[in-house]
């Protein structure tokens, strides 16, 4: 591959994306409130616009959809 | 076609040809073939010797990725590998002969999966990964059950996609020796997470057999073949064919990380619609667990199984590719064919999720 055609093609807009993490028992939400994990790897919304806070549900993608 | 299926000569009596799930009853019969390319698969997988002339006989298939002959004997020849199948006495899972004709059909395969992703995106595949799966409209399909979607409509699709989720993740775990390092772990990691993240009761397939059970649906693979679309089997042939070869290991996890980008939102809807339809909770259910699942999903896979694949072996990058294309691809072909059973048209997708 080329320097060239290795350039990112998109997105052209960063919107919040979420954090990935590892190896955590529990998570406090914005409001205090702590959530247990479960799974061996969460994603925690950065948009803010999950309906599962703190859990991402891919909102974000609607939401990079309607900004560009 | 759903009604074209004739009874393999070994096979017991005929399931109901009504389009949904045969219901829960006796232990399953020999599937059904349905033309020469299954019947010759399912001969083979009782012992008869490779025939003369196969190779031809492969050729003659127009599209093979919606024929339903043919998907239904590459299915039939990933099937030892799975699950016995029922009425069968003898082991064919190494049997040479039942090898030799699969290796015919996967070469035609993958000439027409080839052909059906056309030219493929260059540049960095983590970033056409995400460009190929970023969107935030929902698919037709999903609107149309969150949304519009009969009962029988709905329940229709659940007994259709039972031959994948049914094994849920299953064809990826053979991929696992087939990588390593980084990308190792992290595929580790997204199937532990399917597999119920140490709770069996959690199995992603067993939440989707608790969906079926829940409305008087059997829960084993083999009940649903008589009824299913070849470009459903399509969607799970895809599946085997690149995790069973060592050779397409890039085509395997760039297929996953499309699969698992492209699920969320669609789950949501899904959902919405179960809940719509007034359907046990065990239904929204399935659909609910793999909205915030496949959000980590997505990343892992894209990010952390693709990501450190392609610095391991960038090599490796245009099969990434290829295999979310052929994903994608396939999955819209699968679409199609319910539009089709429905009688019904995709709507326009202006709107988004949520
Ligand atoms: S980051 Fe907020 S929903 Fe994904
Ligand atoms: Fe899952
Ligand atoms: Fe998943």
């Amino acid at each position: 591959m080329t320097a060239d055609n290795c350039r990112r093609e998109t997105p052209e807009i960063e919107v919040a994306a979420p954090t990935v993490v590892r190896g955590a028992t529990v998570v406090a939400a914005a409001d205090g409130v702590l959530h247990r994990i479960d799974r061996p790897v969460v994603a925690l919304c950065g948009c803010g616009r999950s309906a599962a806070l703190p859990w991402c549900d891919s909102t974000h993608k609607v939401l990079a959809d309607r900004s560009s | 076609m759903v009604n074209a299926i004739a009874q393999h000569e070994q096979g017991a009596a005929a399931p109901p040809e009504t389009g949904a799930a045969a219901p829960a009853g006796p232990a399953p019969a020999l599937p059904p073939s349905c033309g020469p390319i299954s019947a010759q698969v399912l001969g083979t997988l009782f012992g008869d010797g490779p025939p003369a002339g196969w190779c031809a006989l492969v050729e003659t298939v127009g599209d093979p990725l919606t024929d339903l002959d043919f998907q239904l004997g590459l299915w039939l020849s990933y099937e030892p590998h799975y699950a016995d199948l029922p009425g069968l006495d003898r082991d064919p899972e190494w049997d040479p002969a039942l090898l030799s004709l699969r290796a015919a059909l996967e070469e035609r395969f993958e000439r027409a999966l080839r052909d059906l992703v056309g030219e493929l995106p260059t540049g960095d595949p983590v970033a056409v990964l995400r460009r190929l799966t970023g969107s935030g409209r929902p698919s037709p399909l999903a609107l149309h059950l969150g949304r519009d979607a009969s009962r029988e409509q709905f329940i229709d699709y659940l007994a259709q996609r039972a031959v994948y989720h049914l094994r849920e993740s299953d064809p990826q775990s053979f991929t696992l020796p087939r990588v390593t390092g980084a990308a190792k772990t992290a595929l580790a990691e997204l199937q532990y997470d399917e597999y119920g993240a140490g709770r069996p009761e959690r199995l992603h397939s067993r939440l989707y057999a608790n969906a079926l059970t829940a409305l008087d649906l059997p829960a084993d693979v083999h009940d649903y073949l008589p009824g299913v679309e070849a470009t459903v089997f399509t969607t799970v042939n895809t599946m085997s064919f690149f995790a069973l070869h060592r050779s397409l290991r890039g085509a395997a996890m760039g297929h996953l990380a499309a699969f698992e980008a492209t699920s969320s939102l669609p789950c949501r809807l899904i959902a919405t619609g179960a809940h719509r339809l007034g359907l046990p909770p065990a239904v929204a259910a399935y659909f609910e667990e793999h909205v915030e699942a496949d959000s980590v999903h997505e990343q892992v896979a894209i990010d952390d199984i693709c990501g450190a694949l392609v610095r391991a072996e960038p090599l490796l990058g245009p099969d990434v590719v290829f295999g979310a294309a052929a994903c994608l691809a396939v999955d819209e072909l699968a679409a199609q064919a319910f539009w089709a059973r429905w009688n019904a048209d995709p709507e326009p997708t202006g709107e988004a999720a949520s």
